[in-house]
């Protein structure tokens, strides 16, 4: 009976074509930080945040904990303002904390390394919303080529 | 000198002509009441000569390609010491851009070619008047299912192209040239966005299929009922569908990755 063997074909065919979409997604594409789980968003204020992207990572440590999801120039000064989505499942940093804008390998992308502060009584943890307000920049190469230049002329 | 221009305005008028005809038949064939329990055993027969019968040429096509991206990565990247960065070059250029563009120009040639020649050899033959002596609408029993066959099986069969492409890259880049195994997969997972570059790929390749099924369909359909006409509306929808996917290809491209 050919049309039976033909819908077996073309059966085996879709599940083939949904493997492949399968292997594709689990294997080949990022799935261990995906943006469906619960989140939480902090800010931070730098003077120069270089060549970050919107969807750069936050890392801590080298692992991402979230990822840049707003890039903004924010009051009277109009200096960026970058804000952060973190996982729910890291929701205990301290107001102590610190970001760095820093690169990974010497000429890789840029990114957001966040250090967790110190934990005492008196210092309170990070919620939803809230600002950090230890931040260093990103090196940019032409002001550290300049620095390197004004402090030669000098010696 | 007038004569130029009067040709010139009559391969533009025909142009036109020939694009309405493409969208009216089009129209006609997808627009109607849907007859699911008629319908359904048509297209199983066209999926199965469209879609699984091309299974085999793609398959084969993804794995070589997977394979020559890999060995001429490597080559290229092992000067910057940056093998490891293989996998996501294998597999963004196999997602972005390779695995929609060929499995359309293979589709064009393996299954457009086909349905051209299929449909004009029906025309020639007066089938499709026959069957509408019967009362049975030509657009809906022979164009539609086999619109949606190819609609439906190219997004799969690129999947399956870049899926098979991966695994050749991963063969000839970690078993042969010795990349380190879990680099590959792990620098490939860090680079491989699900939605901007797996989702784009499929939004892709069913912009492609549209296209290419719709041009081989019109071209068969319009074509002049001789057996030079025929072998002309074969040849024109591959010449035509390969060049509208390039170009709609650059296109997408700008409007997704731009």
């Amino acid at each position: 009976m050919e049309s039976r063997n033909t819908q077996l074909a073309v059966g085996f065919f879709v599940i083939i074509g949904v493997l492949a979409l399968l292997f594709l997604g689990l294997r080949a594409a990022n799935t261990n930080f995906s943006s469906n789980g619960e989140t939480y968003k902090l800010y931070a204020k730098f003077d120069n945040i270089g060549g970050l992207k919107e969807r750069s990572p936050v890392k801590v440590g080298g692992v991402v904990v979230g990822r840049v999801s707003k890039i903004t120039l924010d009051g009277d000064y109009y200096e960026p303002l970058v804000e952060m989505t973190i996982s729910k499942d890291y929701d205990e940093f301290s107001d102590t904390s610190s970001v760095s804008i820093l690169t990974s390998g010497l000429l890789g992308e840029q990114y957001i390394g966040l250090s967790p502060g110190f934990i005492d009584d008196t210092v309170e943890m990070l919620d939803d919303g809230d600002y950090i307000h230890d931040t260093k920049s990103a090196l940019v190469l032409e002001d550290l080529i300049g620095q390197f230049l004004f402090s030669q002329g000098n010696d | 000198m007038l004569d130029r221009i009067a040709g010139l305005g009559k391969a533009v008028l025909d142009s036109i002509a020939g694009a309405g005809q493409a969208m009216v038949m089009l129209l006609r064939a997808l627009i109607g009441k849907p007859q699911l329990r008629k319908s359904w055993p048509l297209l199983m027969q066209q999926m199965y000569s469209v879609g699984v019968l091309s299974l085999i040429i793609i398959v084969v096509s993804g794995l070589f390609i997977g394979m020559v991206l890999g060995l001429q990565g490597y080559t290229i990247l092992v000067d910057f010491g940056a093998e490891q960065s293989l996998g996501p070059m294998v597999a963004l250029s196999l997602l972005r851009e390779l695995g929609p563009v060929v499995t359309a120009l293979l589709f064009a040639g393996r299954a457009g070619s086909a349905l051209t020649a299929e449909i004009g050899l029906m025309k020639a033959t007066e089938q499709l008047s026959s069957l509408e002596m019967m009362a049975v609408d030509p657009l809906r029993r022979v164009i539609s299912p086999r619109f949606w066959a190819g609609f439906y099986s190219m997004p799969l069969l690129a999947l399956i192209f870049s899926a098979v492409g991966i695994y050749g890259g991963y063969l000839v880049g970690v078993r042969w040239l010795g990349v380190d195994d879990g680099a590959f997969w792990s620098v490939m997972q860090a680079n491989v966005e699900w939605g901007q570059d797996i989702l784009n790929g499929i939004i892709k390749s069913l912009v492609f299929a549209f296209v290419v099924t719709w041009i081989a369909l019109h071209k068969g359909y319009h074509c002049v009922p001789t057996s030079v006409g025929i072998s002309r509306a074969t040849t024109s929808t591959v010449v035509t569908a390969s060049l509208a996917v390039l170009g709609l290809d650059f296109v997408l491209t700008a409007l997704m990755f731009g």
